[in-house]
């Protein structure tokens, strides 16, 4: 890749979480039975009129001020014409040339260089049907729930120069989505979305080479994955002496390759005009300021925050804050313990080194804050130490139990009594005089075996430090 | 300017409508006379005018995010040509 | 004197005082629909077993005694582009030939309420698009008053049903002048309310800026006793107005002294009728001997408004059509190859010339490259007409000239000419584009037929419309002419 440069642009569609539907008042629950979500409106019968849900406006106008855009004052809703069986009216409820937002940007991290990726625009839509397809590809069944679902469809500025770049704005724009608490974002249930378009030039060239626009990519790997594939092709077509035909291309998951849709000629004419049946929507000042009161922390302002107030690294902070659930994890935990370190530390290494060997969601595990920062309490006031910690940690993640339960119920507590370690000390130090005997002749390493066998003897709990000390004094003595 | 059968076929096409040769010569006709006869619009200057699509001030008429019951799936389904396992059949959507 | 000579308040009171039932009202109805439909054309379906079975649980409540509201037990038609649940729906189109709406529309829900009957549901052109009803895939509807002529549309039926005294009041639409031209043609009294006054849930649209629905009645006084029963804000019409609704009743005082009506030039210029003309200066005549006054005014841009509407009816129009598809209801074609076939064949077949036409020029004006030219054009001409209006009205109560520049025409005569068909909506267009209220009565014959006058408001002042057409027709009693109908 190194003639060329990439320069690709994100269209990303998510699905806003509101009760009911955008347009009528049925509900936008996942999961029900075909067509058991439908009424006259969204069925588009004839005669019927749409009534615009105010919650699905505050919400977009909400995204579209989280990624700092300009919101409107005057918008209004047009109808996108297009026969497709998912479409029921034949056309959709869509912003064509008064999006609610535009002109806004958000911040990127790869490589640890900071990037500012531009958003073209923000508009609100409806989301359309389900097919499915049946008798061996002769029939397609339509199933109509998910049709009104209210939706934003986010297009970015051709700013992006690499997959990873294109991952790494997916994933802050799923971040802040999070945040703002508008929508679900789950690329699997289809409430995240994300469509490309991807093209290629020689350095240096001003002019944008011939774009691909490509879909289907139904994971943030998807993402990443298919504009590389992409990006090598394109390519490939050039070091061969062809061009780029502008088309739209369908990533294959199983196949790890773009594939051409080949759309028939008739080029898309959507025929745009101002929907008659919808009035216009006025964003005076007294309504934008009171949703964006509503805007939490969001997560370039939540790393800021952890890396000045808890002292943690630039990266440290960007992995809590990625993902909301995390970093409310990490703040319940803090409620706790004041070791924001330890908190972050047992995070970073055990929480999410569990969760990615089980390929689980935060959500899917017992584990709380609550109790993370109780178990870093106990490790503080020495009731257990850190490697008993990593056994309660595994019974706080599988069984949701308090910590304290877990190191009674399991008797884990740390044996800190003189007495009993120096009893403990004594009888091993009887029981492998080779080892003694090598220490005295300056082999320092031996004290490892003999610590091991006291903490073997102890199942782990006798205090670390004091075996140390102790083991020292006995074999200086 | 003026409407070819090219044209015809073109818009007949968007609109998936079916027309026999018969008819595309016909509308290719008058949709020349009432779009020539749709020219006289151009007589007036409308630079600055602002476009009528309401004729009442309305803005912001929306409803609260309030869950009513769905339709009973006969009801959904009393109409349909045909349909299958709760859904409506079409032939294959070909991708 | 028959039964259908009765105003409303009249049959009301008869009802209240048990001289009448509303059975027997019901089987009038349906008696004088048997009698004269096979001539007339003006019911698509009709209702009868369910009327029947309505009219017998009423009779029960009126003979429980209490006072009952004003469209109690009146038997009604309504235009068959107004759904009604469990009532076949078919706007006049093969294509929705099988379609049995799961809602009740907005106004249908109020005739419910105020205990009306549904005897029926009324031809129509097709997806509301004509002025003569020969646009019906079924069969065309025959104006009462010669059979030979049409009775204008395309609220055809609706006008018809009521001149030739089958039902007591009908409901239509009006778009571009669908209730008022007919009304105009069957001598009958026809009200496009202001757009936004009158709910369009469950209306099935043809042009949504414009698509009102109005009542066609006898007399003024029926159109009022409508209007008040369904007028009204609906939350499901984002485009309904959150207006109070008047008393339009107490409006009719028979005083239309110091009235200041405007006289549009452009109504009585070139293409009309003389003696449509005549009928409509002697019109003013009557109401100036009342006390009005009037001026002849201008509201240049009527000149273009044919244009401007057809262009923006029609971009409108291709939208909401394109529903029509096949998949959900109405009549799929036999046999499609794929989804194409199905969605090109479905549509084709089930659709007649004039609306495949109108999608066309929709079509085409919404179509990339043309949009500005067309379609927004036409939106900023509209402007301009609307504040023909505004200015008018800013000097005048009202504005009045004929409803149509001619009577009705005979069947057959405009067919294959729609651009001539067009121009017969000169009168009705304008204040359609200005959303203003408009009602027609009648105002005399011209060799045999009738003439309509339009009397236009300012938004949302019906009570002044309907106030000087009731103290014109108390005047003149127009509206008494029967056809000779046998």
């Amino acid at each position: 890749m190194s003639k060329y440069e990439t320069v690709v642009g994100l269209e990303v569609h998510v699905e806003l979480h509101t009760k009911s539907k955008i347009f009528c008042g049925c509900s936008t629950s996942f999961g029900a039975p075909p067509n058991t979500h439908t009424c006259p409106v969204c069925l588009g019968h004839p005669g019927v009129l749409p009534v615009l849900n105010r919650q699905a406006v505050e919400y977009a106008m909400k995204a579209a001020m989280a990624i700092n855009c300009e919101i409107a004052e005057w918008c209004k809703f047009d109808r996108k014409n297009y026969f497709y069986p998912d479409s029921p009216k034949a056309y959709q409820i869509s912003q064509f040339d008064q999006p609610i937002g535009e002109n806004g940007w958000i911040d990127i991290e790869v490589n640890g260089k900071t990037k500012r990726i531009g958003i073209t625009r923000l508009h609100l839509e409806e989301d359309a049907g389900k097919l499915t397809h049946i008798d061996g590809g002769f029939g397609s069944l339509v199933d109509l729930n998910r049709v009104g679902t209210p939706l934003v469809e986010i297009v970015s500025e051709p700013d992006i120069s690499s997959p990873e770049e294109a991952k790494a704005y997916l994933e802050k724009l799923r971040a802040i989505m999070q945040y703002c608490d508008v929508s679900d974002v789950k690329m699997e249930e289809g409430s995240l979305r994300c469509d490309a378009n991807i093209s290629i030039r020689p350095f240096g060239q001003e002019k944008l080479g011939t774009r691909a626009e490509l879909k289907n990519m139904n994971s943030f790997r998807g993402v990443q994955r298919g504009l590389e594939y992409e990006e090598l092709r394109q390519a490939d077509v050039l070091d061969g002496g062809g061009t780029v035909v502008q088309e739209t291309r369908r990533w294959d998951e199983n196949q790890g390759k773009t594939i051409s849709m080949r759309s028939k000629e008739e080029a898309h004419d959507y025929r745009y005009f101002p929907d008659p049946d919808l009035v216009r929507l006025h964003i005076d000042a007294e309504w934008k300021s009171r949703v964006k009161a509503s805007i939490p922390e969001l997560p370039d302002a939540r790393q800021a925050r952890y890396i000045q107030q808890f002292g943690l690294s630039s990266y440290d902070a960007g992995v809590l804050t990625a993902s909301m659930k995390l970093s409310d994890f990490f703040e319940e935990s803090l409620k706790h313990t004041s070791d924001a370190k330890a908190s972050a530390n047992w995070i970073m290494g055990e929480l999410l080194g569990y969760l990615n060997a089980n390929n689980l969601e935060l959500e899917e595990v017992k584990i709380t804050g609550q109790g993370l920062g109780e178990m870093i309490q106990l490790i503080e006031k020495g009731t257990i130490s850190s490697k008993i910690a990593k056994t309660v940690f595994k019974g706080l993640v599988e069984t949701g139990k308090s910590p304290q339960q877990i190191v009674e119920e399991q008797g884990l507590v740390q044996i800190s009594d003189e007495g009993a370690i120096l009893s403990i000390v004594d009888a091993i130090i009887a029981a492998n005089p080779q080892s003694v005997e090598d220490f005295r002749n300056g082999k320092e390493k031996a004290i490892g075996f003999l610590v091991g066998q006291i903490m073997k003897e102890t199942k782990g709990k006798a205090n670390p430090g004091m075996v140390n000390k102790m083991l020292i004094e006995r074999l200086n003595a | 300017m003026s409407i070819t059968i090219k044209d015809v076929e073109h818009v007949a096409n968007l609109a998936r409508l079916e027309l026999s040769e018969v008819e595309k010569e016909q509308f290719a006709g008058q949709l020349n006379a009432i779009l020539k006869y749709a020219e006289k619009l151009n007589q007036l200057d409308t630079d600055g005018i602002t476009p009528t699509s309401h004729v009442l001030p309305l803005a912001n008429v929306m409803r609260e995010d309030i869950v009513k019951p769905s339709w009973p799936i006969e009801k959904v389904l009393l109409n349909a040509p045909e349909e299958e396992d709760g859904q409506f059949k079409v032939p294959a959507v070909l991708e | 004197m028959s039964v259908f000579d009765l105003k409303l308040a009249e049959i009301h009171n008869r009802l209240q005082n048990k001289q009448l039932s509303v059975s027997e009202l019901v089987e009038h109805s349906i008696q004088r629909i048997s009698d004269t439909d096979d001539k007339i054309g003006a019911f698509l379906t009709l209702n009868e077993a369910e009327a029947r079975k309505e009219a017998q649980a009423l009779d029960a409540q009126l003979a429980a005694g209490g006072e009952q509201g004003l469209l109690f037990g009146i038997p009604a038609g309504i235009k068959d582009n107004i759904v009604t649940e469990g009532l076949r729906t078919t706007c006049g189109s093969k294509f929705l030939d099988n379609h049995d709406p799961i809602y009740d529309a907005a106004v249908v829900t109020k005739l419910r309420a105020a205990q009306s009957i549904t005897i029926g549901k009324l031809n129509m052109d097709e997806f509301a698009m004509g002025g003569s009803n020969e646009n019906s895939a079924y069969h065309p509807v025959r104006n009462p008053w010669d059979l030979e002529r049409v009775p204008g549309g395309s609220s055809g039926g609706s006008a018809a049903a009521v001149a030739a005294g089958q039902v007591y009041f009908t409901l239509g639409s009006d778009t571009g002048g669908s209730i008022r031209q007919p009304a105009a043609y069957c001598g009958v009294v026809g009200l496009k309310p202001t757009y936004g006054l009158v709910s369009r849930f469950g209306l099935v649209a043809f042009a949504s800026s414009l698509d009102q629905i109005g009542p066609i009645t006898k007399n003024v006084e029926d159109s009022a006793y409508v209007l008040q029963a369904i007028a009204g804000h609906d939350e499901r019409d984002t485009t309904s107005a959150n207006v109070e609704i008047p008393d339009y009743l107490s409006a009719l005082t028979g005083d239309v002294k110091g009235l200041r009506i405007g006289v549009p030039k452009e109504y009585l210029g070139q293409g009309i009728d003389p003696q449509v003309k005549e009928r409509v200066l002697e019109a003013l005549k009557v109401l100036e001997s009342m006390g009005a006054v009037w001026e002849e005014v201008s509201l240049p841009h009527t000149e273009y408004a044919i244009a401007t509407y057809y262009l923006l009816a029609s971009s409108e129009a291709s939208s909401n059509l394109a529903r029509f598809d096949g998949v959900r209801y109405g009549v799929r074609a036999e046999d499609p190859s794929n989804l194409m076939d199905l969605y090109r064949r479905s549509r084709s077949e089930g659709f007649g010339a004039e609306v495949k036409r109108r999608i066309m020029l929709g079509t085409y004006a919404l179509s990339s490259g043309y949009y500005d030219a067309y379609y927004k054009k036409a939106q900023q001409v509209r402007t301009l007409i609307k504040q023909d209006f505004d200015q008018v009205f800013e000097k005048f109560d009202l504005i009045i000239g004929p409803t149509a520049p001619t009577t009705a025409f005979k069947l057959g005569e405009q067919v294959g000419d729609p651009l001539t068909m067009y121009l017969n909506d000169i009168c009705t267009i304008p204040v359609s584009l200005a959303g203003v209220p408009a009602i027609s009565v009648p105002c005399g014959l011209a060799d045999g037929m009738p003439v309509g006058l339009q009397i236009i408001g300012k938004p949302f002042d019906e009570r002044t419309v309907l106030r000087a057409a009731h103290a014109f027709e108390s005047q003149t009693g127009f509206h008494n002419l029967r056809p000779a109908l046998s």
